[in-house]
């Protein structure tokens, strides 16, 4: 016989690991890219490729060469910050910009605090507001849908529904074009019902829980809902809100990143309605149309204040009668 | 159905020892019966060497109230009292005892007949319970009569009975109820006259439906008692859970379950109460499960203590080629062994035998915040946190984040997707931050 | 020109109040703090290492300016020269003491002491301590994870991956004892540098009988007593079946070293003996620095590692239980095979030493 293996309690697992977690997050997003793919066609496949190569490319040089240790780009994560950073570029935006983008994201965005788990915000983020702040230009013309289409920098461009709203109104799309994804926009961010599914999944998988998603849909809904009912004429109703910009994408995808949002459930619902009430602020009175991005940056910073202050229910805390 | 309502995990029971009928072990060549089986002091010997003892004979006085005697489970000659190790390594005082023969004390009555009448008073029943050296064996050993013997000032309400058995694999409580349900019942009224309470529940999971259906039918002709059928959720086995999910109340932190008028007793130790108040018989012996996916013979095993574990695994047809861990008690919360040759104790609630691929712990990654452990804590705690502090050694932090509410159910380390040792460091925080209060209040 | 004016007033008042405030905030909060702390505090060495018991040097430095006397205060790391700038600056006499160094009180190297069990957990030492004895048989030994080697705020401290065991850098060691406290076995003991560092110490804290103790172990002490009897000067008390010497009785004799039977007491930094004119008192005298003392381990167990190239394997070869002791002797004595005569005296000697503990055992 040989030697026995003595380890502390628990001896069994659920079998759950980082990279499938990751993995999970990357298949619910496959509706979305399949909607982005067909109505933005070569632009949308290139850039997609593009960034997940190079955040890949980058995470594994940097864990090789500059920590010197172990790599690990199988997990998943360098993968998934590709698909979403790429999800938040117009699928115009030219290759070496993708690239800048992919740099910042894994290079700043999360190896300098020291890699997976570490960072404070969301990486994706910081690779798309870095550019948005860079290349402004480039980063606001994005293509209008053509189903299919084989042009990629040369592609056709409008205004997305939210530069509509901010600009007094213009012809906006129907709500079942806004829901399918057939407007102007980010490449994954067009169909909102597209990454409703792809939310379902992961929360049946129990990838992510309802909290911060909800907290936040709600948030913009009653907050536009209440300005909305204050001045039709200024300001967009709640539906509107839902299915424009990127708020399906940053509530499902982007704010949920286990990372940087909180991590109890009561710490995870005050995030969310923080991040509704800023995008929304951002959307009707700051200077850029869209604040989702902005407003998760700006949620992520407060992170470990609230998981400092919001604890769990503690059992016997309220002794019920 | 009921259930507790604060974090828990659903692992897959496996439950492949259910409905087996529950097989004596022959007598051993040689029992080891160590002194410490408890929580609290060890005992004291009080045979010596050459000394001839019968089954049931007194071989370990009880030092001090919380203490538990020790009897001897074979008839033979004492051939030393001199250390032995336990099965993790530990050196503790025992007595070795060669077998011969089988001769019981004379005042034990052996007839398997349903003894009903008890005309004991409670204090006497607790005496009984105290002489008869009786433990929780649930798995923490607490000494049975301390439990029963509530601080001035606290009344008792309701006494739960813990049917749950949630740690995977283990069916002995299980078989227990099935093949002694009537005996139980019978502890059961014994313990309700000791802490004079009119009303008894018992919490059983709804993996064990036979048990359920039982009992139910059982509950009909004993007044006051009732059970309560509870959904599948680890660790509902604890007792602050079972309490929650039986009757609602939460133990506050740091408070014993009589703060909410709770008295919590183990199904098999019921048993052992009414064997004792009823038969006269000590505790001598415990049921086990022995089980393993790869264990050829895997079954519910009624073994008498100082038994060495080796012949069990024997009895179950040896261990298998491709052992890589012995666990003590069910995979959640039981003690990987370092040896079979250890005897059973009151504390062996079950063997368990892991393949070396299964048994191997995963390297861990970094931690990603994810929080599953936090939702997964049934006591509210925040593990990430607690093992960040116990890896840098802030043992007030700890305190303050109420690491002594932890109890070690395994739920953090088990739900982690990055695998990391939650529940080594805090174990370890623990026991730190547990010396540090014990040094402070002894100051006081 | 009005608005210049205007501002300059109003910043000229603001200025003014908040001057005001601060003074009488700055009286209001002010700690009075000994002056001589801070002078203090220049001539420690700034580690903070807490090894005077306590916080920190600023602690240390606020302690001594407050006590009647120094005997008491002794900062581990600097020293005699620094506790006499401290009495200097105090204007009190500082009591001599001698420099120490940390000790380590096991070797049970993986050669030394077969493994068991295999440990599976967090790497930590009071981790695995608090899971169970440890992975070999012996309960008292170093577990080899480096607690200690994390606590050593100097550098003076490693762990060997070819023995498993720590080893002090006495050049480094400070005697902070910062690995004392990290160590959940505590078997590292601060002992006298003694002169020119040379030491005699019991390499072992096992309490177990001796059979146990050597069954788990070679070079375990298996608590003979034979040491006792051999010094001339009593330093030597045997307690739990383990030796122990007082390093303030202890003058450096070496007679307890010859007369071991495991080998358990090391002598370091002495230089080599005289060859003895009997080849029998030669054999008694020369097991110990064949008995890996700190330095003189790393090269026979060198070698070892080139007869077998893993280091695993050799713990597991050795574990074979029925003749621990011959294995032990074999690879020790391939490894100095090609060695200097004096190594292979030493194995000679342990020949005949193992054969003494042998009639111990039974």
């Amino acid at each position: 016989m040989a030697t026995l293996i003595v380890s502390p309690s628990p001896h069994i697992h659920s079998g759950d690991s980082v990279s499938k977690n990751m993995y999970n997050v990357v298949i619910a997003l496959l509706p979305a890219y399949l909607v982005s793919l067909y109505f933005f066609g070569v632009g949308a496949l290139a850039v997609s490729l593009i960034s997940m190569l190079s955040c890949v490319l980058f995470e594994y040089l940097i864990q090789r060469f500059v920590f010197k240790g172990k790599t690990t780009v199988g997990n998943g994560s360098a993968l998934l910050t590709g698909m979403l950073l790429a999800f938040n570029l117009p699928s115009n935006l030219p290759w070496w910009m993708v690239v800048i983008g992919a740099f910042v994201a894994i290079g700043v965005g999360k190896m300098t605090f020291g890699g997976l788990g570490n960072n404070i915000f969301n990486p994706a983020l910081v690779g798309r507001v870095f550019l948005l702040v860079s290349f402004p230009a480039a980063m606001t013309t994005w293509p209008v849908p053509s189903p299919l289409s084989l042009q990629y920098t040369d592609a056709e461009t409008g205004a997305t529904v939210l530069a509509m709203i901010k600009g007094g109104f213009g012809e906006l799309p129907s709500h079942v074009d806004m829901l399918l994804g057939n407007m102007g926009g980010s490449l994954g961010e067009v169909s909102a019902i597209a990454l409703i599914i792809g939310g379902i999944y992961l929360l049946i998988r129990k990838t992510i829980t309802w909290h911060i998603p909800v907290s936040i849909l709600l948030t913009v809904v009653l907050f536009t809902g209440i300005l909305h009912a204050c001045n039709p004429a200024e300001y967009a109703s709640p539906l509107v809100h839902l299915l424009s910009g990127g708020l399906m994408l940053g509530a499902i995808f982007m704010a949920t990143d286990y990372v940087t949002s909180p991590m109890t459930h009561r710490g995870q619902l005050i995030y969310g309605v923080g991040i509704g009430i800023i995008t929304v602020v951002i959307r009707t009175w700051g200077a850029y149309p869209e604040g989702m991005s902005f407003a998760i940056l700006i949620m992520n910073a407060v992170t470990p204040l609230i998981n400092t202050y919001v604890k769990p229910r503690r059992f016997g805390e309220k002794v019920k009668k | 159905m009921k259930t507790f309502k604060i974090g828990g995990v659903h692992p897959n029971d496996n439950k492949l020892t259910a409905g087996l009928k529950i097989v004596d072990v022959p007598l051993p060549r040689q029992a080891v019966i160590p002194m410490s089986q408890h929580i609290g002091a060890p005992c004291v010997p009080c045979v010596q060497k050459g000394d001839v003892v019968k089954v049931g004979q007194l071989i370990g006085e009880a030092n001090g109230f919380m203490s538990a005697r020790i009897h001897s489970p074979v008839s033979g000659k004492v051939a030393k009292i001199d250390m032995a190790s336990d099965a993790f390594g530990a050196k503790c005082q025992s007595i070795f005892i060669d077998v011969d023969g089988d001769e019981w004390m004379d005042n034990i009555k052996r007839t398997a007949d349903v003894e009903r009448i008890c005309s004991l008073t409670g204090p006497e029943i607790i005496k009984r319970i105290a002489d008869a050296g009786i433990v929780g064996l649930g798995g923490a050993c607490f000494p049975t009569h301390v439990k029963l013997s509530p601080p001035p000032g606290t009344k008792a309400e309701v006494l739960i009975i813990n049917g749950v058995e949630c740690e995977p694999y283990l069916t002995c409580d299980h078989q227990l109820m099935m093949e002694h349900g009537e005996e139980i019942f019978i502890g059961i009224s014994l313990l309700m006259k000791a802490i004079n309470v009119q009303r008894a529940v018992i919490g059983i999971e709804e993996n064990k439906k036979d048990a359920i259906k039982y009992f139910q039918e059982l509950a009909t002709k004993h007044f006051g008692v009732e059970v309560c059928p509870l959904k599948m959720h680890y660790p509902q086995g604890g007792e602050k859970q079972l309490i929650d999910a039986v009757i609602g109340r939460q133990v506050p932190s740091g408070a014993l379950p009589i703060a909410v008028g709770a008295v919590v007793q183990n199904v098999a130790t019921t048993y052992a109460v009414y064997e004792a108040v009823q038969k006269n018989k000590p505790l001598i012996d415990r049921v086990m499960t022995l089980t393993g996916k790869s264990v050829k013979n895997p079954g519910n095993y009624r073994v008498r203590l100082g038994t060495p574990l080796s012949d069990v695994m024997a009895l179950a047809g040896g261990l298998p080629e491709d052992t890589g861990k012995v666990i003590a008690g069910g995979p959640m919360m039981g003690r990987a062994m370092k040896s079979l040759d250890a005897p059973a104790t009151k504390r062996s609630s079950g063997l368990l035998v892991m393949p070396a691929l299964e048994a191997q712990r995963k390297e861990m990654d970094n931690c990603i915040r994810c929080g599953k452990c936090v939702s997964a804590c049934p006591m509210g705690l925040e593990p990430y946190l607690l093992m960040n502090e116990a890896e840098g050694a802030v043992w007030d932090r700890m305190e303050h984040d109420r690491v002594m509410d932890c109890i070690e159910c395994g739920c953090c380390l088990y739900t982690c997707p990055s695998r990391r040792p939650l529940l080594d460091y805090i174990r370890m925080g623990k026991a730190t931050v547990g010396g540090i209060i014990r040094a402070r209040n002894a100051k006081k | 020109m009005n608005l210049i004016v205007a501002s300059l007033i109003t910043l000229g008042i603001i200025g003014l109040l908040s001057a005001i405030i601060l003074y009488f905030v700055a009286r209001k909060f002010n700690v009075e703090e000994d002056p001589r702390i801070g002078e203090i505090e220049e001539v420690l060495p700034g580690a903070n290492c807490g090894g005077c018991g306590h916080p920190g040097c600023h602690g240390f430095a606020e302690a001594c300016a407050k006590a009647e006397s120094l005997d008491i205060l002794l900062c581990p790391v600097g020293g005699a020269p620094v506790m006499a700038k401290i009495g200097s600056i105090l204007g009190m006499a500082v009591a001599e003491s001698e420099p120490k160094v940390a000790v380590l009180r096991c070797n049970g190297s993986c050669a030394n002491r077969s493994r068991t069990s295999q440990y599976d957990g967090a790497k930590s030492c009071r981790i695995a301590n608090a899971t169970y004895a440890g992975e070999t048989d012996c309960a008292f030994g170093c577990v080899g994870f480096g607690d200690c080697e994390a606590a050593c705020m100097f550098d003076a401290l490693h762990i060997n991956p070819e023995t498993g065991l720590p080893e002090i850098d006495e050049e480094k060691c400070t005697a902070c004892g910062a690995c004392l406290k990290a160590c959940p076995k505590n078997i590292i003991e601060l002992r006298k540098k003694g002169p020119k560092n040379r030491r005699v110490w019991v390499s072992c804290a096992n309490k177990d009988k001796g059979a146990a103790a050597r069954k788990a172990c070679s070079v375990a002490c298996i608590g003979c007593g034979k040491c006792a009897k051999v010094c001339p000067f009593d330093a030597i008390t045997v307690e739990n079946n383990l030796a122990y010497i007082d390093f303030n009785k202890c003058r450096l004799c070496r007679k307890c070293v010859a007369e071991c039977p495991t080998g358990a007491i090391h002598e370091i930094n002495f230089p080599p003996r005289p060859a003895a004119p009997k080849a029998e008192a030669e054999a008694k005298a020369e097991p110990a620095p064949g008995k890996p003392a700190v330095q003189e381990v790393r090269e026979p167990e060198a070698k070892e590692e080139q007869v077998m190239p893993e280091a695993e394997p050799v713990c597991l070869e050795l574990t074979v239980e029925a003749a621990p002791v011959d294995k032990v002797e074999e690879t020790d004595a391939t490894a100095a095979g090609s060695n200097s005569a004096d190594n292979a005296e030493t194995s000679v000697g342990k020949r005949h030493l193992d054969a003494t503990s042998q009639t111990l055992d039974l």
